[in-house]
């Protein structure tokens, strides 16, 4: 029953009305039997209010306003949503904690629950639970969610940044497929901008797409800015070698990279001015709406393995956390527990449009990642993802560091030629040694 | 009649016996002074500058001199964030940029400004509409201009470059934002757009408070267009000038949205001025103590561009009729 109503949503697509009068009463009745099973109880009278970042995508909110607003009708409990800028939560988190005032959960980004461990809501019940269930969590949620042997957080779910290229000029240049090898990345940036139709990746302040490229640039040559102790070890032939072929790959780029923020690939890919960039799903979605031609051209790719042979990518994480101030933690636990139910879950994530992948094994099987080959590498970033920090801990650090864009501009300023490799890594590991003192 | 005067004369006599004279005390006296009553009629003004003004800027001023992080008290460091910010080749850039900025930008607002109010004040015919028009880069919200102005110089759709690649005068797009002098330029150039009625709006209404009597009387002495301008428009607008200015120079320092909007600093922080760079180690990467050393440091360079108009512009003697000093 409850899995033909979800194919009937694949089938809905963004047709929400016709989605929602074939699963309202349904995901309701749902929702009411698992209230009644659920190992968490909400307290009497419970309301709360949760911070969120801002959806991506405007029918994966209403799929999460439906999805509250069952989880209301089934447990009585009001939930209010504040919609924040992704990066404004961590600010309003951080003065909550420390007030001891605001809402009682906030669902922010990646290590948002590392700087303030003490004052989260010990989630490790509702993490084993889930886990257990839908076939464990991926390794780098585990370490985003645990502090030592607590779960802090519950990871929701991840965006991918994956490569986007064209296909038809790709072929023009002798690839069949996106290189999965650095070496043959550089060569086939080379010959995409001989023939007129080059790429380019972010070395502006794009705080998405450039730290995600430059992270994997950085990591896929054997660079780390900290070691597993946290000690900064910026300063190392690796390091350069990634300088080197941020470099390269930026002289056979289109113009104008390190003035891009995040949004300046995607427009110009939509307009058949970029052949490939990295980015999230965002592009190809667009396109199927206002560029069809763009669409039907296009696919994804993993990024390319580097010297060090293996995985890796960064990814952005989504955790979802409850303040110990808030005189509800059972009604949050609920909540929380109830959004990562399959019949939530599936629906949900499906109706992000592969914008977002979830961090439990089980969901590998959501249609969203195969009724569309195009969306299926999406699929596995969060099994692919490193953390942010490196071999470092996940915490206030490393958040830091990426908000402050030191990588990114150290490879801008050794790609743009503002500084010698020398220079670029001394003013980052001054930095770095600062953050990690 | 007579009886109503008399019981009078009796009330008064008894008050008057019942509190002998004596010798105001000093709390007699204070209770009757004026300044005592300002004092307190000026509290509420106080309070509420002590506690939206001072305190905020205490408080900023303390920060700086602690290591706190958003959501948790620091602990004061003394000058460890400045000693720190003084080798740090991104902060001294930020000075740079700022101090580039602020006077380039100062520079060519005054000079366009003075001319659009020259030119205001004349007879033109629709004077009215021409005055109102000149205000609508002001209007318009800033972000607004700002997104308005990354388009304008965005890197593949900027439409100067399309315009210049039909005329067939270039070849490649014009690297507006992703250049490092192209950025800095470019931001500027924006500013200016942003800055300039402000600065032509305010001399204009100095220039009206001049009586055309001044330049009747020239006139048939046989001063020049020039002569006029520099003995005459010059000298009685300088007290204006010098507010405009100040204000104006304090907008340019302190510009946080055109930068934050267009370039977030960038390309390799080219562009960051010492506000967008507080604001992105504060706010964003989280180290109030570090980001309020940057704001405070402003401060000295603020407290400067003031000193001089209003010392170097206002205290003019033989305004009120004295000898120059």
């Amino acid at each position: 029953m409850t899995d033909f109503t979800r194919r009937a949503l694949v089938q809905g697509g963004t047709a929400l009305g016709a989605a929602s009068a074939l699963t309202g009463p349904a995901l309701l009745d749902w929702a009411k039997a698992w209230a009644q099973n659920a190992a968490w109880k909400p307290e009497k009278g419970a309301t709360l209010s949760m911070l969120r970042w801002k959806y991506f995508v405007q029918s994966e909110d209403e799929a999460f306003v439906k999805l509250i607003d069952a989880f209301t009708k089934a447990t009585g409990v009001k939930v209010n949503i504040a919609r924040e800028s992704y990066e404004d939560v961590q600010p309003k988190a951080s003065v909550a904690a420390n007030t001891g005032t605001g809402p009682d959960i906030f669902w922010g980004l990646y290590s948002l629950p590392h700087l303030f461990p003490q004052k989260c809501v010990d989630m490790t019940d509702v993490a084993d639970y889930l886990g257990k269930k839908y076939g464990g969590w991926v390794d780098s949620a585990v370490k985003y969610g645990k502090s030592g042997n607590k779960w802090i957080a519950v990871p929701i779910c991840y965006s991918g940044a994956l490569i986007n290229y064209r296909l038809e000029a790709s072929k023009k240049a002798g690839f069949s497929k996106f290189p999965d090898k650095t070496d043959a990345m550089l060569e086939y940036a080379k010959a995409m901008k001989a023939q007129g139709t080059p790429g380019g990746m972010a070395l502006g302040h794009a705080s998405g797409d450039g730290n995600t490229w430059v992270h994997w640039a950085l990591w896929a040559h054997g660079g780390q800015t900290v070691d597993a102790k946290d000690k900064v070890i910026i300063n190392s032939p690796e390091t350069v070698k990634a300088l080197e072929f941020a470099k390269t790959l930026n002289s056979h780029s289109i113009a104008g990279t390190a003035s891009w923020n995040d949004g300046s690939n995607n427009k110009a890919f939509l307009a058949k001015e970029v052949h490939w960039t990295n980015n999230g799903i965002s592009i190809y979605v667009a396109a199927q709406n206002s560029a069809k031609d763009v669409a039907a051209d296009m696919d994804h790719a993993y990024f390319p393995i580097g010297p060090v042979g293996k995985v890796t990518e960064l990814h952005l994480m989504y955790p979802a956390l409850a303040m110990t101030y808030t005189k509800y933690p059972q009604a949050c636990k609920a909540l929380i527990a109830f959004m990562l139910e399959a019949d939530n879950f599936n629906p949900w994530i499906q109706s992000a449009k592969g914008y977002l992948t979830h961090c439990l094994n089980a969901y590998d099987k959501n249609p969203v990642w195969t009724a569309d080959p195009k969306n299926t590498p999406y699929r596995d970033v969060a099994k692919r993802s490193l953390t942010a920090g490196g071999l470092g801990s996940v915490g206030e650090k490393a958040a830091t560091a990426i908000a402050d864009f030191i990588v990114v501009d150290m490879f801008a300023n050794y790609a743009t030629g503002r500084e010698d490799a020398k220079g670029a890594i001394a003013i980052a590991e001054r930095q770095l040694k600062r953050i990690y003192r | 009649m007579q009886g109503s005067n008399l019981m009078t004369d009796v009330a008064l006599k008894s008050r008057l016996d019942k509190r002998p004279i004596q010798e105001p005390t000093s709390w007699d006296r204070l209770k009757v002074n004026k300044n005592w009553l300002g004092l307190w009629f000026m509290l509420p003004a106080g309070a509420i500058l002590m506690l939206f003004l001072a305190y905020p800027l205490g408080l900023g001023v303390w920060l700086s001199f602690t290591d706190a992080k958003i959501g948790r008290a620091g602990e004061f460091v003394g000058l460890e964030n400045y000693e720190w910010l003084g080798g740090d080749s991104t902060f001294l850039l930020s000075v740079f940029n700022t101090l580039l900025y602020t006077t380039v930008a100062s520079v060519i607002k005054f000079a366009v400004g003075l001319y659009l109010a020259l030119l205001l004040n004349e007879r033109l015919p629709f004077k009215a509409i021409l005055r109102a028009v000149v205000l609508i880069p002001f209007i318009v919200p800033t972000v607004l201009s700002a997104i308005a102005f990354w388009w304008i110089y965005d890197a593949q759709f900027s439409i100067i470059s399309w315009s210049l690649k039909q005329m067939g005068l270039i070849e490649t797009n014009i690297d507006f934002l992703g250049d490092v002098w192209n950025a800095r330029w470019s931001t500027i150039f924006a500013n200016i757009w942003r800055g300039v009625p402000f600065v032509a709006i305010t001399l204009l209404a100095g220039l009206q408070t001049v009586s055309p009597s001044l330049y009747e009387a020239a006139t048939i002495d046989g001063a020049t267009p020039w002569q006029r301008f520099r003995f005459i428009t010059y000298p009685l607008l300088t007290p204006i000038i010098a507010v405009v200015m100040t204000f104006s120079v304090l907008f340019t320092f302190t510009d946080f949205q055109l930068i934050w909007v267009m370039t977030r600093g960038g390309p390799v922080n080219a562009t960051h001025l010492m506000a967008t760079l507080s604001y992105q180690r504060a706010i964003i990467g989280g180290s109030l103590g570090e980001g309020a050393a940057i704001s405070t440091a402003m401060i000295p360079f603020l407290l400067a561009a003031i000193m001089v108009s209003w010392f170097g512009l206002q205290r003019r003697k033989w305004q009120q009729g004295g000898d120059n000093d």
